[in-house]
């Protein structure tokens, strides 16, 4: 495996703890989706992934190596793009001549036909872009660096409409079978389509890592009429057409598309039922 | 791409490959997009387009060519036509008998509107 967290736990000062025994493992080629509670510590466990916090108790591996030792063949193979960051006031250019000796897999060819995708290109200064161009930028540059790990804090924040369509575009051209990309959001519908695997947590615990197929084979979600409703509902919300609702997959075959809001909505309101199902077949 | 809830995107995907196919996008024997090309056209995850193809594939409309990719098969466009007919016999008729059932529309009626229809 890709990534291996093992019984971790983590806190910011002695009163107050994230994680508390808290095992992730995730492999490669694979987009994954990170949800979570705000607050529940998604951000810090991208951190602790690449070896910007060192955990209290537990050990962090990637590929087998523990990321605490920050040891240089580790940290070149990840790239972090946090929710936010501040970039020197220097060229382009400038920045990623810097840069880019820390990464072996640089690539020139992905800069470009990234920055091309989202309308810019190579000759912008860092100090004189908004907000969403410097994110926008900066995505270029972490995925011209080509790692096998690329992880994203609420990517997709501060990105405008057409801006969040270019985003899918670019990462989905930018995945490879060696590679894995995690993106952490609570926008959940501009990335759904994305994703190839779900992982929700809340602090301790890992309430869901399963792949999209995985999901689709065990539970339907679909809108039925307050009439239409069984009983056989996992979950049920209000929606314009009646109700959204979460049915188990008798059939086992994948039936529908992954409604990313529902499915978040119903682990966290009902941990140990959703686990259940999946544990059924 | 926008998705519809009740089918797996993979499958959507395939149905619009086979429209591009039958509008002629892609000719038969002609090369189709890479699945990162596709991917990032329709904007998913390069592995939902992989399970398109292998759908695709498994239905006889397309075909790989070692190291050059994907190809639509001679015989595609018959294959979807097929495809899309044993559908509409098999799941979408069924569904509108049930309709002229439950709305008591007596076949006949069904059969006059059609007739008025072609003829116009």
């Amino acid at each position: 495996m890709m990534m291996e967290i093992k019984n971790v736990s983590f806190g910011y000062n002695r009163k107050q703890t994230v994680f508390d025994d808290f095992s992730l493992t995730l492999g490669e080629g694979s987009v994954y989706g990170l949800l979570g509670r705000n607050g529940t510590g998604k951000s810090t466990l991208l951190y602790l992934m690449t070896g910007l916090l060192r955990p209290r108790r537990g050990e962090v591996l990637y590929q087998g190596v523990n990321v605490s030792l920050r040891r240089p063949e580790t940290l070149s193979q990840m790239f972090i793009v946090p929710e936010e960051f501040t970039l020197p006031k220097v060229s382009l250019k400038q920045f990623v001549s810097l840069n880019r000796p820390f990464y072996p897999r640089f690539s020139d060819e992905l800069l470009c036909s990234c920055l091309r995708d989202f309308d810019m290109n190579e000759d912008i200064h860092l100090g004189e872009l908004s907000m969403g161009q410097k994110k926008k930028a900066y995505m270029c540059f972490a995925l011209a660096t080509n790692t096998q790990l690329l992880v994203m804090d609420e990517p997709s924040n501060g990105l405008d409409i057409p801006s969040k369509s270019q985003f899918r575009r670019v990462v989905a051209s930018g995945m490879a079978e060696d590679k894995a990309v995690i993106i952490s959001t609570h926008q959940v519908r501009d990335i759904d389509s994305l994703l190839d695997h779900v992982v929700i947590i809340d602090g301790s615990r890992t309430l869901l890592n399963r792949s999209v197929a995985d999901i689709c084979s065990h539970l339907c979600f679909t809108e039925l009429s307050s009439g239409e409703l069984t009983g056989d509902e996992l979950f049920t919300q209000p929606s314009v057409h009646g109700q959204s609702v979460i049915l188990p997959n008798r059939l086992g075959e994948e039936e529908g598309t992954l409604n990313l809001e529902l499915l978040f909505n119903a682990t966290l309101a009902h941990p140990e039922k959703m686990a259940q199902v999946f544990n059924e077949k | 791409m926008k998705f519809k809830e009740s089918r797996p995107i993979y499958l959507q995907i395939a149905d619009r490959i086979c429209d591009e196919i039958h509008q002629g996008i892609y000719p038969e024997d002609g090369r189709i997009p890479s699945v990162r090309e596709y991917a990032a056209l329709v904007e998913v995850n390069a592995n939902t387009v992989v399970r398109t193809y292998d759908y695709l594939q498994s239905q006889e409309i397309i075909y790989t060519r070692r190291g050059l990719g994907y190809f639509v098969c001679p015989k595609a466009k018959k294959k979807i036509f097929s495809l899309r007919k044993s559908v509409f016999m098999n799941v979408e008729l069924p569904e509108f008998f049930k309709q002229l059932r439950t709305l008591g529309i007596p076949i006949e009626e069904i059969v006059r509107m059609y007739g008025e229809q072609d003829e116009s």
